[in-house]
């Protein structure tokens, strides 16, 4: 039998559940942490492919948001069980692009499985935590409920190119947002390979858009685009977040700053989930009931 | 009958000087229909007799047969030569200066439209109030052309508009099926054109067309014309996702032109193929062989599922390059259109402040 030909992967962006290359045509060369070996070329996104990502998210977020919680749950659950049948890809790939050993490798895309369960599990609790019942004197039942902010942009982790990316993409999504995400520059690989997992799972295009490239140059655009809600600034250092959070000001975006040192293999708590919820607060007629309680 | 050539290089056509040709009136056939003289009282009519108009084509609508003859002499159309010089002008680059000219040219062509079931005076009167100021936060936004409503908004919409130059037009003849008897159909014209209407939006008979009656529809587009009088500008549509074939769009652009059409129009919207690119330039060729043939300029309107500010600039593009620079202007060209206009906006604010904008920063309609 002769020798195979070797067969490499085209990395391509995931924007409306398609897989396109970047409009501008460009890719760089993506190389692994430790030998400075070349792994692949990743598009290099344009201000015009994050253009056509925020469409795409504006446009899914009426079915995303509108869909009941627990069917989120169903959907992100779905993710983890894709995710795990290809534990072997992203062990390969983690692995190269962190220059970890394999075994920790896959230590730490079986806590990627775990941390998108960990948010499935949240998507129908977060109601009770965030919002609720609040006695008020008068007639009326007054409710808070937490809702979604709308189309979130994530700059996700420089360096942890997988648990850190689902880390800050799992909560957006769990609690009804849409995002639009900027891999990480450096290891954007995992990121895109994420995007096919999200694809053949049961999420709607458009939902998670994934764009790869230089961060200093997505991340303007779309904190300065007036369609983007809120903008998570973590994987941007702290001259340029400074400078994100001075556009995002235009109009009154939701800013998550970057935090130093943060540790994604520890227990998330529910920070991050309502860091991108907004409350409603509705007061409503009791009706026949009395102030203060039933009437029959 | 000389041949006509519609594809010919633009290099090699005839260029007529400015003003010649930009005359609307000179029509030429009587009408010889009975109801037309029932209705003859109530419809407003120019004085004067109708000049025939004095070109080369006037012997070809004599007869049923001379037209068809006339007609089916046209040449065929090349639909691959045809689709592949849109795509070919749809690849243009148009940037900076260039884009910001284009985009408030297109707003300034917009027939701001709304046909719907449900539309009402208040509907009407928000939509009339957006034709005159599009972008209330930027003022050195222009006007868009026109508003389009049915004839028992015009009156509503007519008011809207007062005082700003923006036109009203109305939709008329059993707008989108046309299947109602001529009686109804022009009773439905002067009720549009009474009520104050600048523009009639006619659909033309395909079931007639395509059954190879063109004199029937040649008669139904001269006796809205006469309905519409010195009142209005008629546009004729002629509902190109129904006529099949880029054949019978040539034939039927002819047909309408020489009916004595001031507009010639692809679709009324409301079936599932409308503008498209090829059948646009198709009738641009059209209207270009027609003034050099007859000195009479047409205006085109493609309407219909134009939704973004990309779309209507390569348009303009085949506009410039197909029918010429004359047509760049909205007299004698429009976009029939209602979601475009916030595209164009939302690009035009981008142009001026740098950061691209959201459909939260235009009005919902």
């Amino acid at each position: 039998m002769s020798e195979r030909l070797s067969v490499f992967k085209t990395y391509k962006l995931y924007v409306g559940g398609k897989f396109p290359r970047s409009e501008s045509g460009r890719v760089y060369e993506v190389t692994g942490s430790k030998d400075e070996n070349w792994l692949a070329n990743a598009p290099l996104s344009s201000r015009k492919d994050a253009r056509d990502a925020v469409v795409a998210a504006r446009k899914a977020f009426g079915g995303w948001s509108g869909a009941t919680a627990y069917n989120r749950g169903q959907v992100l659950y779905r993710v983890a069980e894709m995710l795990e049948g290809r534990r072997s890809q992203f062990t390969r790939e983690v692995a190269d692009a962190e220059g970890l050993s394999k075994a920790k490798a896959a230590a730490l895309v079986d806590l990627t499985v775990d941390r998108w369960v960990w948010y499935a599990g949240w998507t129908d609790k977060i109601a009770q935590i965030a919002g609720g019942a609040n006695p008020v004197a008068g007639p009326f039942f007054n409710l808070s409920t937490p809702e979604p902010t709308g189309v979130v942009a994530v700059l996700a982790p420089q360096e942890s190119s997988l648990l850190g990316l689902v880390s800050v993409l799992a909560p957006v999504i769990a609690t009804g947002n849409t995002a639009v995400v900027v891999a990480s520059e450096r290891s954007p690989l995992p990121a895109l390979s994420l995007g096919e997992v999200l694809a053949t799972s049961d999420v709607p295009g458009g939902v998670v858009n994934v764009l790869s490239g230089r961060t200093a140059e997505i991340a303007p655009t779309l904190a300065s685009h007036m369609d983007v809600n809120a903008v998570d600034l973590t994987g941007a250092d702290p001259a340029l977040a400074t400078e994100l959070e001075i556009a995002a000001a235009d109009n009154l975006k939701r800013v998550l700053r970057p935090r130093t040192g943060e540790d994604f293999a520890a227990t998330p708590g529910t920070e991050r989930l309502t860091a991108f919820l907004e409350t409603k607060t509705v007061w409503h007629t009791t009706g026949s009931l009395g102030a203060s309680g039933s009437s029959y | 009958m000389a041949p006509i050539v519609p594809d010919a290089p633009a290099a090699g056509r005839p260029r007529w000087p400015t003003g010649v040709g930009n005359g609307i009136g000179s029509r030429h056939s009587p009408l010889p229909f009975s109801y037309t003289r029932r209705y003859a009282r109530v419809v407003t009519m120019s004085t004067t007799p109708h000049v025939p108009a004095a070109h080369a084509l006037t012997d070809v609508t004599g007869s049923d047969a001379s037209l068809r003859r006339f007609l089916h002499g046209l040449p065929g159309v090349d639909a691959v030569g045809l689709e592949a010089r849109a795509a070919a002008l749809g690849t243009r680059s148009i940037k900076t200066t260039s884009k910001a000219y284009a985009l408030d040219l297109a707003i300034s062509m917009v027939d701001l439209t709304t046909l719907e079931g449900a539309d009402t005076p208040g509907k009407v009167r928000a939509l009339g109030a957006k034709a005159v100021h599009p972008d209330p936060t930027d003022r050195t936004a222009p006007a868009t052309a026109a508003v389009c409503v049915y004839p028992d908004m015009v009156a509503v919409a007519k008011e809207a508009v007062a005082g700003s130059g923006v036109k009203v037009a109305s939709v008329a003849t059993a707008f989108p099926a046309g299947r109602a008897s001529m009686a109804v159909k022009l009773a439905d014209v002067r009720e549009a054109v009474d009520a104050g209407a600048d523009e009639v939006d006619m659909v033309i008979d395909r079931g007639a067309f395509l059954s190879g009656r063109y004199l029937k529809v040649f008669e139904e587009i001269t006796a809205v014309k006469q309905a519409c009088g010195d009142a209005a500008r008629l546009k004729v549509i002629f509902e190109t996702g129904e006529l099949s074939t880029y054949d019978n769009i040539r034939r039927a652009s002819w047909l309408a032109m020489l009916a004595g059409a001031d507009f010639i129009k692809t679709s009324t919207g409301k079936v599932a193929v409308n503008a498209t690119p090829a059948n646009t330039l198709l009738m641009l060729q059209a209207v270009r062989d027609f003034r050099d043939r007859t000195g009479v300029q047409i205006g085109v309107k493609p309407a219909g599922g134009i939704r973004t500010a990309k779309d209507a600039v390569k348009f303009l593009v085949l506009v410039g390059e197909t029918a010429g620079t004359d047509w760049l202007d909205p007299h004698w060209f429009r976009f029939g259109a209602s979601s475009l206009l916030n595209d164009l906006l939302m690009q035009r604010q981008k142009l001026a402040t740098g950061r691209y904008s959201g459909p939260d920063y235009v009005t919902v309609d």
